[in-house]
């Protein structure tokens, strides 16, 4: 019963690591951008939603209305401004540089602005409510939440690709940007629109993070890693591979932790290097990363 | 009409001069026990393997193609390569420098094997996933001090002043070796084969270029420089804890310096590493902003100015100290 725990509790942590990992698939699908900062600016999602909790005493979940049309503002911003300018030719340095020096600069100035203290998001009662299943098997509500939440945001995707004009856009631009351009797709704007959408689920994965456990300024590269994971481990260019990568690394993590308190991420980390030596599609994944 | 003679032509005026300055500085340097304080020639050991680092990033990057922000994962092995040869298996202390090196550098193939599967921006993460787990790996192993890490005892075989000495001309060796190392790696044909394989990938394995064979073999070079860098690094501060020699810094570091200076050059790197300590020494006291101040300028770099500081030099002057490309001159 114990490992049935431990493997139910991967799942839900893993649902937590398929919301960070969805942001980084989307932008990496659309114009195979890699944003190293994707970590960073979910923790500055959390730290903003901290500061309106510190001003204005609501539950943070609430905040998620303000912090996600922010991050949308700043995503699309950040692509049109910046990120647009590093994806001429086909040179791999250029946005690799660029968006690790950005995950430098928000790091640093997290530092600066909130100190490296640890902080958290109290949620309330529902942090700490659970559903009891049996004597050694409890749900969590947060967790339930968060993986739920998950589930929603990759069918949400799931239906904006698939069925609208936007996500048209988005599959047209992906397979060809000369062809797409042809037919007067903006890809500037389309990139935009990707990143935009993007950092909106990177914002709701940074408050879940931060009501779920504690977090500073530094921690955002340990996301960006977990995201990576998730998205190779379930397979580039699937959105169900990414929700499959969460799961299977929450649970890796889990028994890892479970066999010994140290082993924890480097069992998430090994089960990654695995598939990517005898499985480099992933579990789900139609291409090879490329 | 006119007998014109071509000749095909490496140096320059300015890479003479350039060479003979180098020299000058080299030999002013490997004297720097006699005429520095100790302190300096601490501050010059940083300077010289943050150098080696940097130019070996330079060759993987900027060369080669390969963005790694896992270079951290041979400093650490190189830290504790030396900890492992020199205390737990009783060499002489250079012995165990090199044989870390070595070590980093047998570690880096079936790395190499792995992360050669990711291309691009995922091979930069993946790179940096491989170094967490070498981190981690160390980390879990009591036998080498766990998280709170090691101290290198076999230091204190050598007298204080003898062992800075020998560190520091170690660091002088190492530093102006990655850069010699380089310059004469792209001179050969593994040069021309990564222009090739720069300019296009297709094309120079259409004609024949062993694209993957040329990338691996950087790959190499470069753990192997880096895992040296870090031996050297740590025989100067002889404590080691995996959070420091495996920290993802020194990657940025070496990024920042390469940007600044030109990525793809080699007086890029020696460049940036010049303004990188003169930054650090008069910005130190701000903390964390200063951090915010090179994230900034890397970035600004990188999407104004793509060859740095020495690529604003080179366009204006068309100097090269290191000539690399071969010329054509005339002769009357």
């Amino acid at each position: 019963m114990t490992w049935v725990n431990v493997v139910v509790q991967g799942l839900l942590l893993g649902g937590l690591y398929a919301l960070f990992a969805t942001g980084l698939s989307l932008m990496f699908g659309v114009m195979r951008l890699v944003n190293l900062a994707h970590g960073d600016l979910s923790i500055v999602a959390a730290f903003v939603a901290l500061a309106i909790v510190d001003a204005v005493p609501v539950n943070p979940l609430w905040t998620l209305l303000v912090v996600v049309p922010l991050l949308f503002g700043v995503g699309y911003l950040l692509q049109r401004g910046l990120l647009n300018f590093t994806l001429r030719g086909n040179d791999p340095l250029p946005p690799v540089l660029v968006t690790f020096g950005l995950s430098i600069i928000l790091q640093n100035l997290l530092l600066e602005v909130f100190s490296a203290d640890s902080q958290g998001l109290d949620a309330g009662r529902i942090e700490n409510a659970s559903i009891r299943v049996s004597d050694r098997l409890a749900v969590g509500w947060f967790p339930l939440l968060t993986l739920v939440t998950a589930v929603g945001v990759l069918v949400g995707l799931q239906l904006l690709l698939s069925r609208t004009r936007l996500g048209r856009s988005f599959r047209a631009t992906s397979d060809d940007p000369e062809a797409a351009a042809l037919v007067g797709l903006d890809h500037r704007h389309v990139f935009a629109m990707a990143t935009a959408i993007a950092l909106a689920t990177v914002a709701v994965a940074g408050l879940f993070l931060g009501v779920r456990t504690t977090f500073t300024p530094s921690v955002g590269p340990t996301r960006l890693i977990f995201a990576f994971e998730a998205v190779i481990i379930g397979g580039l260019g699937s959105i169900w591979g990414t929700l499959a990568g969460g799961l299977v690394l929450g649970v890796a993590q889990t028994l890892g932790a479970q066999l010994s308190p140290g082993w924890g991420v480097l069992a998430g980390n090994l089960v990654f290097l695995a598939v990517l030596a005898f499985r480099p599609t992933g579990l789900l994944g139609r291409e090879v990363p490329a | 009409m006119n007998a014109v003679a071509l000749r095909v032509q490496r140096a320059t005026l300015p890479s003479r001069i350039g060479l003979g300055v180098g020299l000058a500085a080299v030999v002013v340097l490997a004297l720097g026990p006699l005429w520095a304080l100790d302190s300096v020639l601490r501050t010059l050991i940083s300077v010289f393997t943050l150098l080696a680092l940097a130019q070996m990033w330079n060759l993987l990057a900027g060369y080669a193609g390969l963005v790694s922000i896992g270079q951290q994962a041979y400093v650490g092995l190189g830290a504790y390569g030396l900890l492992l040869f020199a205390d737990t298996l009783g060499l002489p202390l250079l012995a165990s420098v090199l044989a870390a090196a070595v070590a980093g550098t047998l570690i880096a193939v079936p790395t190499a094997l792995l992360a050669f599967r990711l291309r691009g921006g995922y091979f930069a993460i993946g790179t940096w996933v491989i170094a967490e787990v070498y981190r981690l790996v160390v980390t879990n192993v009591s036998q080498l001090g766990g998280g709170s890490g090691l101290t290198l005892r076999a230091a204190s075989t050598v007298d204080r002043t003898t062992r800075l000495y020998l560190t520091y001309e170690l660091a002088l060796v190492v530093g102006v070796g990655a850069v010699v190392v380089t310059y004469l790696l792209l001179r050969r044909r593994l040069g021309l084969a990564l222009t090739a394989i720069r300019d296009s990938e297709q094309s120079a394995r259409s004609l024949g270029v062993p694209v993957f064979r040329t990338k691996f073999a950087v790959y190499l070079v470069a753990a192997f420089g880096c895992s040296l860098a870090g031996a050297v690094i740590y025989l100067n501060l002889l404590r080691v804890q995996p959070e420091a020699a495996f920290s993802v810094n020194w990657t940025a570091f070496m990024i920042f310096i390469v940007v600044i200076g030109g990525v793809g050059t080699i007086e890029g790197p020696i460049i940036g590493t010049i303004v990188f300590f003169a930054l650090q020494e008069t910005l130190s006291g701000y903390g964390a902003w200063y951090l915010v101040l090179l994230g900034a300028v890397a970035v600004l770099v990188t999407v104004v100015a793509r060859r740095g500081l020495w690529g604003l030099v080179a366009d204006r002057t068309g100097w090269s100290l290191f000539p690399v490309q071969r010329r054509l001159e005339e002769h009357w």
